[in-house]
Protein backbone atom coordinates (compact mmCIF):
# COMPACT_ATOMS: atom_id res chain seq x y z
CA UNK A 1 0.00 0.00 0.00
CA UNK A 2 2.93 2.55 0.58
CA UNK A 3 4.41 1.71 -2.64
CA UNK A 4 5.64 4.21 -4.29
CA UNK A 5 8.24 4.66 -7.93
CA UNK A 6 10.46 6.74 -9.94
CA UNK A 7 9.10 7.91 -12.65
CA UNK A 8 10.48 11.01 -15.13
CA UNK A 9 8.35 14.33 -14.93
CA UNK A 10 7.95 14.86 -18.95
CA UNK A 11 5.71 17.99 -18.20
CA UNK A 12 4.50 20.40 -15.44
CA UNK A 13 0.75 21.82 -16.09
CA UNK A 14 0.17 25.29 -14.10
CA UNK A 15 -3.25 25.91 -16.00
CA UNK A 16 -5.16 25.28 -12.48
CA UNK A 17 -2.82 27.62 -10.08
CA UNK A 18 -4.68 25.51 -6.57
CA UNK A 19 -3.64 22.46 -7.87
CA UNK A 20 -0.32 21.62 -9.54
CA UNK A 21 -0.64 18.95 -11.98
CA UNK A 22 2.36 17.05 -14.14
CA UNK A 23 3.01 14.27 -16.40
CA UNK A 24 5.68 11.50 -15.05
CA UNK A 25 6.26 8.90 -17.26
CA UNK A 26 6.77 5.26 -15.76
CA UNK A 27 9.04 3.83 -18.63
CA UNK A 28 6.13 4.17 -21.22
CA UNK A 29 3.51 4.88 -19.35
CA UNK A 30 2.54 8.25 -18.52
CA UNK A 31 0.39 9.39 -15.65
CA UNK A 32 -1.13 12.59 -14.63
CA UNK A 33 0.20 13.38 -11.09
CA UNK A 34 0.14 15.93 -8.44
CA UNK A 35 3.34 17.99 -7.75
CA UNK A 36 2.09 20.10 -4.81
CA UNK A 37 4.37 18.53 -2.62
CA UNK A 38 7.62 18.57 -4.90
CA UNK A 39 7.70 22.29 -6.15
CA UNK A 40 11.26 21.90 -6.80
CA UNK A 41 10.47 19.72 -9.29
CA UNK A 42 11.89 20.37 -13.09
CA UNK A 43 11.04 18.76 -16.42
CA UNK A 44 13.61 15.86 -16.79
CA UNK A 45 13.42 15.08 -12.85
CA UNK A 46 12.88 11.81 -11.37
CA UNK A 47 10.06 11.92 -8.65
CA UNK A 48 8.44 8.91 -6.35
CA UNK A 49 5.28 8.61 -6.94
CA UNK A 50 2.46 7.66 -4.55
CA UNK A 51 -1.26 7.24 -5.13
CA UNK A 52 -0.63 10.21 -7.90
CA UNK A 53 1.16 12.49 -5.72
CA UNK A 54 4.96 12.93 -6.14
CA UNK A 55 6.28 12.33 -2.60
CA UNK A 56 9.64 13.83 -3.34
CA UNK A 57 12.00 14.32 -6.14
CA UNK A 58 14.59 11.72 -6.85
CA UNK A 59 18.21 12.58 -5.73
CA UNK A 60 20.08 11.82 -8.11
CA UNK A 61 23.55 12.36 -6.79
CA UNK A 62 23.20 10.29 -4.26
CA UNK A 63 21.25 7.39 -6.13
CA UNK A 64 24.59 7.52 -8.70
CA UNK A 65 26.94 7.44 -5.30
CA UNK A 66 24.65 4.51 -4.29
CA UNK A 67 24.93 2.55 -7.88
CA UNK A 68 28.78 3.46 -8.22
CA UNK A 69 29.22 1.93 -4.59
CA UNK A 70 27.45 -1.29 -6.01
CA UNK A 71 29.36 -1.41 -9.04
CA UNK A 72 32.86 -0.66 -6.83
CA UNK A 73 31.48 -3.81 -4.53
CA UNK A 74 31.45 -6.17 -7.86
CA UNK A 75 34.44 -5.17 -9.70
CA UNK A 76 36.38 -5.64 -6.13
CA UNK A 77 34.97 -9.15 -6.03
CA UNK A 78 35.97 -9.92 -9.48
CA UNK A 79 39.52 -9.28 -9.11
CA UNK B 1 13.44 0.86 -15.49
CA UNK B 2 16.13 3.73 -14.98
CA UNK B 3 16.51 3.98 -10.60
CA UNK B 4 15.23 -0.01 -10.11
CA UNK B 5 16.78 -2.51 -12.15
CA UNK B 6 20.49 -1.12 -11.17
CA UNK B 7 18.87 -2.63 -7.70
CA UNK B 8 17.84 -6.44 -8.39
CA UNK B 9 21.40 -7.52 -9.73
CA UNK B 10 21.67 -11.27 -8.28
CA UNK B 11 25.55 -11.49 -8.34
CA UNK B 12 25.70 -8.23 -6.14
CA UNK B 13 22.79 -9.68 -3.68
CA UNK B 14 25.48 -12.74 -2.90
CA UNK B 15 27.94 -10.49 -2.70
CA UNK B 16 26.52 -8.24 0.53
CA UNK B 17 25.42 -11.67 1.38
CA UNK B 18 28.99 -12.83 1.69
CA UNK B 19 29.89 -9.30 3.67
CA UNK B 20 27.23 -10.25 6.17
CA UNK B 21 28.08 -13.60 6.73
CA UNK B 22 31.78 -12.07 7.28
CA UNK B 23 31.20 -9.59 10.45
CA UNK B 24 27.75 -11.28 11.66
CA UNK B 25 29.20 -13.32 15.14
CA UNK B 26 25.35 -13.31 16.92
CA UNK B 27 22.28 -14.68 17.33
CA UNK B 28 20.24 -11.50 16.01
CA UNK B 29 16.81 -10.44 15.19
CA UNK B 30 15.47 -7.77 13.07
CA UNK B 31 12.15 -6.12 12.08
CA UNK B 32 11.43 -4.70 8.51
CA UNK B 33 8.38 -2.81 9.44
CA UNK B 34 6.73 -2.31 6.01
CA UNK B 35 4.52 -4.85 4.08
CA UNK B 36 6.56 -3.88 0.66
CA UNK B 37 9.42 -4.72 2.04
CA UNK B 38 8.46 -7.74 3.43
CA UNK B 39 6.84 -8.59 0.07
CA UNK B 40 10.25 -8.24 -1.88
CA UNK B 41 12.09 -10.52 0.75
CA UNK B 42 9.83 -13.12 0.13
CA UNK B 43 9.75 -12.63 -3.56
CA UNK B 44 13.18 -12.48 -4.21
CA UNK B 45 13.80 -15.24 -1.72
CA UNK B 46 16.11 -13.24 0.12
CA UNK B 47 16.32 -15.16 4.01
CA UNK B 48 18.04 -17.72 1.68
CA UNK B 49 20.78 -15.51 1.44
CA UNK B 50 20.88 -14.20 5.18
CA UNK B 51 23.02 -16.49 7.70
CA UNK B 52 20.85 -18.54 9.86
CA UNK B 53 21.86 -16.57 12.82
CA UNK B 54 19.76 -13.71 11.51
CA UNK B 55 15.98 -14.17 12.30
CA UNK B 56 13.70 -11.51 9.91
CA UNK B 57 10.37 -10.37 11.79
CA UNK B 58 7.76 -9.28 9.50
CA UNK B 59 6.23 -6.09 10.66
CA UNK B 60 2.75 -4.28 11.19
CA UNK B 61 3.70 -1.70 8.03
CA UNK B 62 0.44 -3.14 5.89
CA UNK B 63 -2.39 -0.31 6.45
CA UNK B 64 -4.61 -2.34 5.00
CA UNK B 65 -4.39 -5.62 7.22
CA UNK B 66 -4.18 -2.99 10.76
CA UNK B 67 -7.52 -1.33 9.75
CA UNK B 68 -10.00 -2.39 12.34
CA UNK B 69 -12.92 -5.07 11.44
CA UNK B 70 -15.71 -2.09 12.53
CA UNK B 71 -13.97 0.39 10.00
CA UNK B 72 -14.32 -2.20 7.37
CA UNK B 73 -17.98 -2.93 8.73
CA UNK B 74 -19.05 0.49 8.72
CA UNK B 75 -17.64 1.39 5.10
CA UNK B 76 -19.71 -1.54 3.78
CA UNK B 77 -22.88 -0.20 5.57
CA UNK B 78 -22.51 3.15 3.98
CA UNK B 79 -21.91 1.12 0.76
CA UNK B 80 -25.68 0.06 1.13
CA UNK B 81 -27.47 3.19 1.74
CA UNK B 82 -28.68 4.00 -1.55
CA UNK B 83 -27.54 7.96 -1.58
CA UNK B 84 -23.89 7.11 -0.78
CA UNK B 85 -20.72 5.93 -3.47
CA UNK B 86 -18.42 4.52 -1.31
CA UNK B 87 -15.23 5.02 -2.48
CA UNK B 88 -11.86 2.94 -1.71
CA UNK B 89 -8.24 2.11 -2.76
CA UNK B 90 -8.64 -1.21 -4.82
CA UNK B 91 -6.52 -3.06 -1.58
CA UNK B 92 -9.28 -2.50 0.68
CA UNK B 93 -12.03 -4.35 -1.23
CA UNK B 94 -11.13 -7.78 -0.42
CA UNK B 95 -10.51 -7.22 3.37
CA UNK B 96 -13.00 -9.05 5.55
CA UNK B 97 -15.29 -7.64 7.71
CA UNK B 98 -17.21 -9.28 10.45
CA UNK B 99 -19.43 -11.07 7.96
CA UNK B 100 -18.36 -9.54 4.23
CA UNK B 101 -15.73 -7.37 2.20
CA UNK B 102 -16.66 -4.44 0.07
CA UNK B 103 -16.49 -6.71 -3.34
CA UNK B 104 -19.56 -8.38 -2.00
CA UNK B 105 -21.43 -5.75 -1.02
CA UNK B 106 -20.90 -4.68 -4.12
CA UNK B 107 -22.20 -7.78 -5.58
CA UNK B 108 -25.42 -7.22 -3.27
CA UNK B 109 -25.89 -4.09 -4.88
CA UNK B 110 -23.71 -1.89 -2.89
CA UNK B 111 -22.13 1.20 -4.67
CA UNK B 112 -18.43 0.83 -4.44
CA UNK B 113 -16.00 2.34 -6.45
CA UNK B 114 -12.60 2.29 -7.03
CA UNK B 115 -10.12 4.94 -7.27
CA UNK B 116 -6.32 4.74 -7.98
CA UNK B 117 -5.59 8.22 -6.58
CA UNK B 118 -7.51 10.35 -3.57
CA UNK B 119 -8.13 13.14 -5.78
CA UNK B 120 -10.16 10.69 -8.39
CA UNK B 121 -12.63 10.56 -5.28
CA UNK B 122 -13.08 14.39 -5.13
CA UNK B 123 -13.53 14.43 -9.10
CA UNK B 124 -16.30 11.70 -7.96
CA UNK B 125 -18.10 14.08 -5.90
CA UNK B 126 -18.01 16.88 -8.13
CA UNK B 127 -19.40 14.91 -10.83
CA UNK B 128 -22.40 13.12 -8.40
CA UNK B 129 -23.71 16.68 -6.76
CA UNK B 130 -26.98 14.61 -5.34
CA UNK B 131 -25.20 11.50 -4.00
CA UNK B 132 -22.98 11.78 -0.93
CA UNK B 133 -19.36 10.55 -1.75
CA UNK B 134 -17.63 8.71 0.88
CA UNK B 135 -13.83 8.14 0.44
CA UNK B 136 -12.52 5.17 2.48
CA UNK B 137 -8.67 6.88 3.24
CA UNK B 138 -6.65 4.48 4.57
CA UNK B 139 -2.74 4.57 4.98
CA UNK B 140 0.11 5.43 6.69
CA UNK B 141 2.18 8.29 6.50
CA UNK B 142 2.82 7.55 3.23
CA UNK B 143 -0.58 8.04 1.95
CA UNK B 144 -1.75 10.77 4.70
CA UNK B 145 -0.38 13.79 2.48
CA UNK B 146 -2.68 12.62 -0.26
CA UNK B 147 -5.83 12.37 1.37
CA UNK B 148 -5.15 15.69 3.21
CA UNK B 149 -4.53 17.03 0.34
CA UNK B 150 -7.98 15.43 -1.21
CA UNK B 151 -10.04 17.07 1.69
CA UNK B 152 -8.64 20.42 0.79
CA UNK B 153 -9.19 20.60 -2.79
CA UNK B 154 -13.57 19.31 -1.85
CA UNK B 155 -12.79 22.33 0.12
CA UNK B 156 -11.72 24.72 -2.52
CA UNK B 157 -14.80 23.12 -4.75
CA UNK B 158 -16.51 24.28 -1.89
CA UNK B 159 -18.26 20.51 -2.19
CA UNK B 160 -20.81 19.66 0.27
CA UNK B 161 -21.28 15.83 -0.66
CA UNK B 162 -17.70 14.82 -0.07
CA UNK B 163 -17.23 13.02 3.11
CA UNK B 164 -14.13 11.21 4.46
CA UNK B 165 -14.00 7.16 6.61
CA UNK B 166 -10.53 8.21 7.92
CA UNK B 167 -8.40 5.23 9.20
CA UNK B 168 -5.26 6.21 9.14
CA UNK B 169 -2.02 5.03 11.25
CA UNK B 170 1.52 5.71 12.20
CA UNK B 171 4.21 3.71 12.31
CA UNK B 172 6.30 4.70 15.34
CA UNK B 173 3.72 4.52 17.88
CA UNK B 174 3.21 1.28 16.75
CA UNK B 175 6.67 -0.12 17.07
CA UNK B 176 7.20 1.90 20.01
CA UNK B 177 4.48 -0.24 21.67
CA UNK B 178 4.97 -3.46 20.49
CA UNK B 179 8.73 -2.41 21.79
CA UNK B 180 7.38 -1.53 25.11
CA UNK B 181 5.56 -4.17 25.88
CA UNK B 182 8.44 -6.58 25.22
CA UNK B 183 6.64 -9.08 23.63
CA UNK B 184 9.20 -9.07 20.52
CA UNK B 185 12.40 -8.27 21.44
CA UNK B 186 14.75 -6.61 18.81
CA UNK B 187 18.25 -6.24 17.60
CA UNK B 188 17.19 -3.79 14.78
CA UNK B 189 15.01 -1.77 12.91
CA UNK B 190 14.40 -1.68 9.41
CA UNK B 191 12.53 1.45 8.73
CA UNK B 192 10.13 2.02 5.63
CA UNK B 193 11.33 4.15 3.22
CA UNK B 194 8.36 5.82 1.93
CA UNK B 195 7.31 6.42 5.54
CA UNK B 196 10.28 8.13 6.02
CA UNK B 197 10.56 10.03 2.40
CA UNK B 198 7.34 11.87 3.87
CA UNK B 199 8.46 12.21 7.62
CA UNK B 200 12.05 12.40 7.66
CA UNK B 201 14.15 10.47 9.72
CA UNK B 202 13.58 12.55 13.49
CA UNK B 203 11.24 10.27 15.15
CA UNK B 204 13.32 7.31 14.94
CA UNK B 205 15.87 8.91 16.20
CA UNK B 206 13.96 9.11 19.30
CA UNK B 207 13.02 5.31 19.06
CA UNK B 208 16.51 4.50 18.50
CA UNK B 209 17.71 6.31 21.22
CA UNK B 210 15.21 5.16 23.77
CA UNK B 211 15.39 1.44 22.99
CA UNK B 212 19.46 1.69 22.37
CA UNK B 213 18.94 0.28 18.76
CA UNK B 214 19.78 0.38 15.42
CA UNK B 215 18.17 1.82 12.98
CA UNK B 216 18.77 1.97 9.17
CA UNK B 217 15.72 3.37 6.56
CA UNK B 218 15.34 1.01 3.94
CA UNK B 219 14.68 1.12 -0.06
CA UNK B 220 12.30 -1.47 -1.34
CA UNK B 221 14.72 -3.58 -3.58
CA UNK B 222 16.40 -6.39 -3.34
CA UNK B 223 19.63 -4.87 -3.26
CA UNK B 224 18.45 -1.78 -0.90
CA UNK B 225 17.32 -4.50 1.86
CA UNK B 226 20.68 -6.63 1.56
CA UNK B 227 22.47 -3.30 1.94
CA UNK B 228 19.98 -2.30 4.80
CA UNK B 229 20.73 -5.03 6.88
CA UNK B 230 24.06 -5.28 6.37
CA UNK B 231 24.42 -1.70 7.57
CA UNK B 232 22.43 -3.24 10.76
CA UNK B 233 24.30 -5.69 11.54
CA UNK B 234 27.63 -3.42 11.33
CA UNK B 235 25.98 -1.04 13.75
CA UNK B 236 25.20 -4.62 16.08
CA UNK B 237 28.49 -6.03 15.78
CA UNK B 238 29.85 -2.44 16.43
CA UNK B 239 27.88 -1.72 19.27
CA UNK B 240 26.35 1.50 17.98
CA UNK B 241 22.50 2.41 17.92
CA UNK B 242 22.97 4.95 15.12
CA UNK B 243 19.89 6.05 12.83
CA UNK B 244 21.08 5.62 9.09
CA UNK B 245 19.91 6.54 5.84
CA UNK B 246 20.47 3.60 3.09
CA UNK B 247 17.63 5.31 0.73
CA UNK B 248 19.23 8.37 0.83
CA UNK B 249 18.24 9.19 -3.02
CA UNK B 250 14.76 9.49 -1.50
CA UNK B 251 14.58 9.64 2.26
CA UNK B 252 16.44 12.80 3.95
CA UNK B 253 16.84 13.60 7.48
CA UNK B 254 13.71 16.51 7.66
CA UNK B 255 11.51 14.30 5.21
CA UNK B 256 8.84 16.66 2.67
CA UNK B 257 7.99 19.61 4.44
CA UNK B 258 4.95 20.23 2.27
CA UNK B 259 3.73 17.26 2.47
CA UNK B 260 3.78 16.95 6.84
CA UNK B 261 2.46 20.69 6.77
CA UNK B 262 -1.05 19.54 4.67
CA UNK B 263 -1.04 16.45 7.07
CA UNK B 264 -0.74 18.79 10.34
CA UNK B 265 -3.53 21.35 8.70
CA UNK B 266 -6.07 18.71 8.25
CA UNK B 267 -5.17 15.85 10.45
CA UNK B 268 -4.60 15.47 14.11
CA UNK B 269 -3.68 12.59 16.12
CA UNK B 270 -5.71 10.33 18.07
CA UNK B 271 -5.77 6.68 20.12
CA UNK B 272 -6.29 4.32 17.25
CA UNK B 273 -7.40 -0.02 17.24
CA UNK B 274 -4.94 -1.20 15.22
CA UNK B 275 -6.84 -4.98 13.75
CA UNK B 276 -5.38 -7.61 15.74
CA UNK B 277 -3.01 -5.51 17.71
CA UNK B 278 -5.38 -3.28 20.12
CA UNK B 279 -5.38 0.29 20.60
CA UNK B 280 -2.36 1.76 20.70
CA UNK B 281 -2.26 5.71 22.02
CA UNK B 282 -2.05 8.44 19.37
CA UNK B 283 -1.19 5.89 16.89
CA UNK B 284 -4.34 7.61 14.43
CA UNK B 285 -4.78 10.28 12.39
CA UNK B 286 -8.31 11.87 12.55
CA UNK B 287 -9.51 14.87 10.36
CA UNK B 288 -9.35 18.43 12.61
CA UNK B 289 -12.22 20.21 14.05
CA UNK B 290 -12.34 22.78 11.32
CA UNK B 291 -12.80 19.60 8.71
CA UNK B 292 -15.25 17.62 10.83
CA UNK B 293 -17.77 18.59 8.08
CA UNK B 294 -16.05 16.10 5.97
CA UNK B 295 -15.97 13.42 8.11
CA UNK B 296 -18.31 10.35 7.85
CA UNK B 297 -18.02 9.01 11.37
CA UNK B 298 -19.67 12.13 12.54
CA UNK B 299 -22.21 12.78 10.06
CA UNK B 300 -23.59 9.27 8.67
CA UNK B 301 -25.67 7.18 11.67
CA UNK B 302 -24.23 3.72 12.18
CA UNK B 303 -26.26 0.51 13.54
CA UNK B 304 -25.08 -0.79 17.04
CA UNK B 305 -22.81 -3.74 15.91
CA UNK B 306 -20.71 -5.94 17.64
CA UNK B 307 -17.62 -6.61 15.62
CA UNK B 308 -16.74 -10.60 14.74
CA UNK B 309 -13.43 -11.48 14.63
CA UNK B 310 -12.87 -14.69 12.46
CA UNK B 311 -12.15 -17.90 14.28
CA UNK B 312 -8.67 -19.74 14.06
CA UNK B 313 -6.97 -16.84 12.71
CA UNK B 314 -3.76 -15.70 14.46
CA UNK B 315 -3.25 -12.17 12.18
CA UNK B 316 -3.26 -10.25 15.79
CA UNK B 317 0.06 -12.79 16.22
CA UNK B 318 1.41 -12.71 12.74
CA UNK B 319 1.16 -8.35 12.61
CA UNK B 320 3.13 -8.23 15.74
CA UNK B 321 5.79 -10.80 14.35
CA UNK B 322 5.47 -12.78 17.12
CA UNK B 323 4.67 -15.93 14.93
CA UNK B 324 4.93 -16.04 10.76
CA UNK B 325 2.10 -17.62 8.91
CA UNK B 326 3.26 -20.92 8.16
CA UNK B 327 2.63 -21.55 12.29
CA UNK B 328 -1.02 -20.44 11.20
CA UNK B 329 -3.32 -23.86 11.58
CA UNK B 330 -5.67 -22.10 8.82
CA UNK B 331 -2.55 -21.15 6.44
CA UNK B 332 -2.97 -23.11 3.44
CA UNK B 333 -6.16 -24.95 4.22
CA UNK B 334 -9.09 -23.11 4.94
CA UNK B 335 -7.39 -19.26 4.49
CA UNK B 336 -6.03 -18.88 0.97
CA UNK B 337 -5.74 -15.50 -1.39
CA UNK B 338 -8.92 -16.44 -2.88
CA UNK B 339 -10.80 -16.84 0.44
CA UNK B 340 -8.63 -15.06 2.92
CA UNK B 341 -9.93 -15.75 6.69
CA UNK B 342 -7.66 -12.70 8.03
CA UNK B 343 -6.50 -9.19 6.56
CA UNK B 344 -2.80 -10.66 6.43
CA UNK B 345 -4.20 -12.73 3.43
CA UNK B 346 -5.97 -10.55 1.29
CA UNK B 347 -3.13 -8.05 0.80
CA UNK B 348 0.04 -8.49 -1.62
CA UNK B 349 1.91 -7.17 1.09
CA UNK B 350 0.47 -8.94 4.10
CA UNK B 351 3.02 -11.54 5.33
CA UNK B 352 0.61 -14.43 5.21
CA UNK B 353 -0.18 -13.61 1.16
CA UNK B 354 3.29 -13.27 0.40
CA UNK B 355 4.29 -16.43 2.35
CA UNK B 356 1.43 -18.17 0.37
CA UNK B 357 2.74 -17.07 -3.02
CA UNK B 358 6.18 -17.18 -3.06
CA UNK B 359 7.30 -20.16 -0.13
CA UNK B 360 4.17 -22.91 -0.63
CA UNK B 361 5.16 -23.76 -4.14
CA UNK B 362 8.80 -24.80 -2.77
CA UNK B 363 7.68 -26.47 0.30
S1 LIG C 1 -2.99 -17.54 7.32
FE1 LIG C 1 -5.05 -16.65 7.22
S2 LIG C 1 -6.04 -17.34 9.08
FE2 LIG C 1 -3.84 -17.61 9.40
S3 LIG C 1 -3.14 -15.68 10.34
FE3 LIG C 1 -2.87 -15.43 8.14
S4 LIG C 1 -4.77 -14.45 7.49
FE4 LIG C 1 -5.20 -15.30 9.52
Amino acid sequence: MCLAIPGKLVSIDVSNEDLKMGKVDFSGIVKDVCLDFVPEANIGDYVIVHVGFALNVLNEEEALKNIEMLNEIMSYNEQ
Amino acid sequence: MKYIDEYRNKELIRIISDKIRSVLTKQISIMEICGGQTHTILKYNLEEFLPAKINLIHGPGCPVCVTPIDYIDKAIELSMKDDVILVSFGDMLRVPGSEKDLLSARANGGNVRMVYSPLDSVKIASENPDTKVVFFAVGFETTAPANARAVIEADRLGLINYYMLCSHMLVPPAIEALMSNNKVKLDGLLAAGHVCTVMGLREYELLSEKFKMPVVAMGFEPLDIMNAIYMVVNQIEENRFDVENQYSRTVTREGNAHAIEIINKVFTKEDREWRGIGVIKNSGLKLRNEYSKYDALLNFDFEKKETMVIGNCIAGEILQGLNKPAQCSSFGKECKPEHPLGAPMVSSEGACAAYFRYKRSKN
